[in-house]
């Protein structure tokens, strides 16, 4: 920013006019990417919406309060089969005979539902792993993970649940205000399709996880967390209690992953335990740890990059090496997932505590002005 | 690192992601035809990935030699590829991708799991989408009119499998092992209840994973029952190996599988335990088809020996290219009720498509390893 | 009888190929404190390498029985280097750098390799070649064959040998004394970074053994096989003590027996409510029960605080 800004305005000022700027530039977005880079990539981004909502609900995991969490992903599934169950015609087609014509809930009312159940199993992974450390928290959590998933693969028999591998298809689009949100809508005359009018459900959703995980950050809570981070026993000898606050954490966690599944399943039509495997755990970590752990710009930053890189370089391989050499010389296919890990690598050796890490001492000393 | 750089790279990135848009350039008088296909080309199921590809894109090759046309014009067909990495959320935004590149057409997904949601968005979008492999049967049950497949599904192969090995191989106490996966269940499931129907009894049914490699502990399990036939609903990467535990293990049962297992891939990986064998594959067989021998024996030649769906594939592909000749247009709407009543006659069967979408009649070889090959056995279930 | 005598050997060996390839893993974690999540795909390369070189002897015409431990030593030496080179990339740089930063290069390692292997060596299953006549022998109704006892002797004498390493050798006490303290170490005259090495080479080593094992037993090796192997064999080393060699023999060979007997009783001890699919179910309860009562595994040590 130019020397002449900066002294005009105040610095609460311009973190304002960037707000804006910033704010209008992503209410733009899926225009401009449709018409620059086709409707494929809004659908991307509205993919890589659902995958920061779920690095942030992460980042209170691992970002605040330390807790390294591999199975993650359990809560997103739980989330996604709550709505899968209750927005589509499985339980009519299961049991023709307890719902004739299945349940198809509304949206907004599953959603707190299944946010309050992934919240419970939060809670539930939570509670044995109190007293486990590092490595062995994250065995666990990796296997709490796995154990939901072989659930949901398997509850088709004796009684059917969840439809085992075959999974749950046809569910409900989301609809607002009585407007399915799977049709092409007209808004004062301009055309909005369905997968931006997703885009603009996912914004406000991840604008609101973003408030509250930037209004836990500073309070009460989000602090104590931080110094349970830093020093579990430090933390429990001033006073704060750290069983109830370590599950607390867990349980908000969950429940952004929760609310996180519900927006996919209705966005998909079509929910499988192949969505939910460990490889997805390990991404949305990946995605945490890559942007910068416990700092929600980072977290965002990391979400957007690695849900994004691998459709960029899908879509970038085969014409860069044909600009290069002419034709296609390495399989296009094992080149992007290569190059995927070696960005991972690479981004590590260079910034090992994430692309933009949070700046907490600088943060301290200037609240500090700002308080006196 | 600042906002400022933050948004560069952003930048950086669309702009590396926008060279991926090449625009085609268009020869005079040429009209250009893209069809898609879609399987998983990386991760443990890449090798039949690669196959369909290879099927899709043999099919597509023939075509631009013959020299088609349409509406007056000389046809170039394209081929767009893409990896959906076995993954229904890469399915969708392959989909997507393939739907703003213009496709006139979809050859694809493999596996049911992706093709089911994939199914949504060709829909919403009017592009005709013929699966070589997906056998679950929710999938043409959606309701949407652009889906079509070229293999029978699991309800027409399990029927097929489970009177057979009911009346024809005398089975009397059935084991029965899936993998866990929509297509192993599905299968199994199906499997199940032809068996019972035709008399007879289901004494296990344990389970494994489609990353495992070890079976031993279920094969014992299954030991314990003494059933005279063992179904595995999977793949062939598990089928291999599980014929060779089975005879370490002394176990005495015939192995039965799907399509999953009718692959030279079973047999190299079981090795001489997998004598006796019997797998069946939709359709059928290659040399009993006109034209059948004649694409084997190219396919080969030009790429490796068929894994499994390359001639579904390939199918696939005249099918549409043989409905847009018929409709004598590329365009998705004009050409899909012709493709919808066509009758073509392909590699692996002659193909006609039900309500649904789904084939006809289909007819299901069953086939048994005979000194390492897979040999015919009989073609049960053929078009009514 | 039979039947539970036979699931006990199953254990055993499923047990085996885990505790060969968790020894990798804890050896490494006992001394840089790292789990190396890489140790799997070293273990497919080992593998791989192995086929590879054994393909090309036979087809040279060099006899079986010398082929395979030649291959064997090629496979070896191959997966040292490989080590070696995943430690000075991916660890060295990043020893003093925020806990999570390894692993996730390590989670970026396990994806290049794996995408490298494809390349090299296609997508395809590859046979492992029936090259000795692999005999069966009865014990007790129970069926076991020549290469399931070699995998059992061989990853006992390894632990054996490992443990023989570290506790009686300059170099084993040097790894114990970086392993304690690396600063003090230092001071002592001990070349950090050597025995850092040294001790990835070693455990590449040890995977190279278990990828031949594997496929040896198994009768296939796969770029991607080296993903599920990994996993378990790190439950299984967490189960006995991460940093511990006994432990990981321990939880090795548990967790072999507890996936076996669950695949075969947990059918009739639910009364067929629950199948052998919860065979992984059964297995992970047990390890979050082992670990509410004892915390850093069975025999692990009790550190109180080493996050």
């Amino acid at each position: 920013m130019p020397n002449v800004l900066k002294s005009i305005l105040t610095h609460g000022h311009r973190q304002r006019l960037l707000f804006c700027l910033l704010l209008v530039a992503v209410l733009l977005l899926p225009f401009a990417t449709d018409a620059l880079l086709g409707r494929g990539w809004v659908r991307i981004v509205d993919f890589a919406m659902l995958y920061i909502m779920l690095a942030l609900g992460l980042n209170i995991v691992v970002g605040y309060a330390g807790l390294l969490d591999l199975g993650y992903i359990a809560f997103f599934a739980v989330g996604a089969y709550c709505y899968a169950l209750t927005g589509s015609p499985h339980l009519a087609m299961a049991y023709p005979l307890l719902f004739p014509d299945g349940l198809h809930l509304s949206f907004w009312i599953v959603l707190p539902l299944a946010a309050l159940l992934a919240g419970g199993f939060g809670v539930l992974l939570g509670a044995p792993t109190l007293r486990l450390r590092g490595d062995y928290l994250a065995i666990v959590t990796l296997g709490f993970g796995e154990i939901i998933r072989i659930f949901m693969n398997n509850l088709n028999a004796p009684v059917n649940f969840t439809n085992g591998p075959q999974g749950i298809s046809r569910i409900d689009p989301i609809s607002v205000a009585g407007v399915s949100l799977n049709s092409t809508q007209q808004v004062m005359g301009i055309t909005l399709p369905s997968v931006h009018l997703y885009f603009y459900l996912f914004l406000a959703f991840t604008l609101l996880v973003v408030f509250v995980s930037s209004r836990l950050e500073k309070s009460r809570i989000g602090r104590a967390w931080m110094a349970i981070r830093e020093d579990e026993i430090a933390a429990s000898a001033m006073g704060i209690n750290t069983r109830n606050l370590k599950l607390l954490a867990f349980a908000m966690g969950a429940m952004f992953g929760g609310v996180s599944g519900t927006l996919f399943a209705g966005f998909q039509g079509f929910v499988s335990p192949e969505s939910f495997s460990l490889m997805e755990s390990v991404m949305v970590l990946c995605m945490v740890v890559l942007g910068g752990m416990g700092h929600i710009y980072g977290v965002i930053l990391g979400g957007l990059l690695l849900a994004l890189l691998p459709e960029v370089l899908r879509h970038s391989v085969v014409p860069l090496q044909q600009a290069l050499f002419g034709k296609t010389l390495i399989d296009p296919e094992s080149l992007r997932m290569l190059l995927f890990g070696v960005a991972l690598i690479v981004v590590m050796l260079y910034r090992p505590a994430g692309l933009w890490p949070s700046r907490v001492r600088r943060r301290e000393l200037e609240s500090d002005e700002v308080a006196r | 690192m600042s906002l400022r750089s933050v948004s560069l790279l952003l930048a950086a990135l669309f702009a590396l992601a926008s060279c991926g848009k090449s625009a085609t350039d268009q020869a005079a008088g040429e009209l250009i035809v893209r069809i898609g296909a879609v399987a998983p080309l990386t991760g443990p199921q890449a090798h039949l990935g690669k196959d369909n590809e290879n099927g899709t894109r043999m099919a597509i090759d023939d075509a631009n030699a013959k020299g088609i046309t349409i509406g007056g014009k000389k046809v170039h067909f394209e081929l767009i590829s893409e990896d959906d990495q076995a993954d229904p959320k890469t399915a969708t935004i392959v989909a997507q991708k393939l739907v703003d590149n213009k496709v006139a057409g979809v050859i694809g997904h493999l596996n049911s799991g992706t093709t089911i949601p994939a199914a949504k968005i060709y829909s919403d979008n009017a592009i005709p989408q013929i699966s070589p492999s997906a056998t679950a049967v929710s999938y043409t049950k959606q309701g949407f009119k652009t889906a079509f497949r070229v293999m029978a599904n699991d309800a027409q192969q399990g029927r097929a499998l489970g009177e057979y090995a009911v009346k024809n191989l005398g089975a009397v106490k059935i084991a029965i092992i899936d993998d866990r996966t929509a297509y192993g269940q599905g299968l199994a499931d199906e499997f199940i209840k032809a068996a019972r129907a035709a008399g007879a009894q289901i004494v296990a049914h344990e389970y494994t994973s489609d990353k495992s490699v070890d079976f031993t502990a279920v094969l014992t399990a299954v030991k314990g029952k003494q059933p005279d036939l063992l179904f595995y609903g999977g793949m062939d990467a598990q089928g291999g190996p599980m014929a060779r535990q089975i005879k370490a293990l002394a176990l005495n049962v015939k192995l039965m599988m799907g399509d999953g297992g009718y692959t030279p891939e079973f047999v190299k990986l079981a090795g001489d335990a997998a004598e006796g064998a019997y797998a069946s594959l939709p359709g059928v067989p290659l040399d009993k088809m006109p034209g059948g021998k004649d694409f084997s024996g190219r396919f080969v030649a030009k790429y490796q020996p068929i894994q499994l769906y390359a001639p579904y594939c390939y199918d696939a592909v005249n099918v549409m290219i043989a409905a847009m000749q018929k409709a004598d247009s590329a365009d998705p709407a004009k050409y899909m009720p012709a493709l919808a009543s066509l009758s073509h006659q392909g590699v692996t069967a002659d193909i006609q498509f039900d309500g649904n979408g789904d084939l006809k009649g289909g007819a299901v070889t069953l086939y048994q390893v005979k000194q390492g090959k897979w040999q015919v056995l009989e073609t049960v279930g053929a078009a009514k | 009888m039979e039947i539970f005598f036979q699931q006990i050997i199953n254990g055993l060996v499923q047990g085996s190929v885990y505790a060969l390839v968790a020894l990798g893993y804890t050896m490494v974690y006992g001394i840089l404190g790292l789990i190396n999540f890489a140790h799997g795909e070293v273990v497919m390369v080992g593998a791989m390498l192995a086929l590879s070189a054994l393909t090309a002897l036979i087809g040279w015409g060099v006899p079986p029985l010398l082929a395979l431990p030649v291959s064997l030593l090629l496979a070896m030496a191959g997966c040292m280097l490989l080590g070696f080179g995943i430690e000075r990339i991916a660890y060295r740089p990043l020893r003093h750098a925020p806990r999570l930063a390894p692993l996730i290069t390590a989670i970026g390692v396990s994806i290049v390799l794996q995408n490298l292997a494809m390349m090299i060596w296609g997508r395809e299953y590859h046979a492992f070649p029936q090259l000795i006549n692999n005999q069966s022998h009865h014990v007790g109704g129970a069926i076991i064959n020549d290469i399931q006892i070699v995998i059992i002797i061989t990853a006992l004498g390894l632990m054996a040998g490992l443990m023989a390493i570290v506790h009686r050798t300059s170099l084993g006490c040097a790894m114990r004394a970086v392993a304690e303290n690396q600063h003090a170490a230092q001071l002592m005259g001990v070349d950090v970074n050597r025995v850092i090495s040294v001790t990835f080479m070693l455990g590449s080593a040890l995977a190279a053994i278990a990828g031949l094992m594997v496929s040896a037993n198994y009768g296939l090796a796969h770029y991607y096989m080296g993903f599920l192997l990994g996993l378990k064999a790190f439950t299984a080393a967490v189960l006995g003590g991460i940093g511990n060699l006994r432990g990981a023999m321990l939880g090795g060979l548990l967790l072999g027996l507890i996936e076996s007997l669950g695949a075969g009783y947990i059918g009739d001890l639910t009364g067929g409510f629950l199948g052998s699919q919860y065979q992984d179910v059964f297995a992970f309860f047990v390890l979050i029960a082992v670990l509410v009562f004892r915390p850093s595994g069975l025999l692990g040590e009790r550190l109180a605080e080493r996050a």
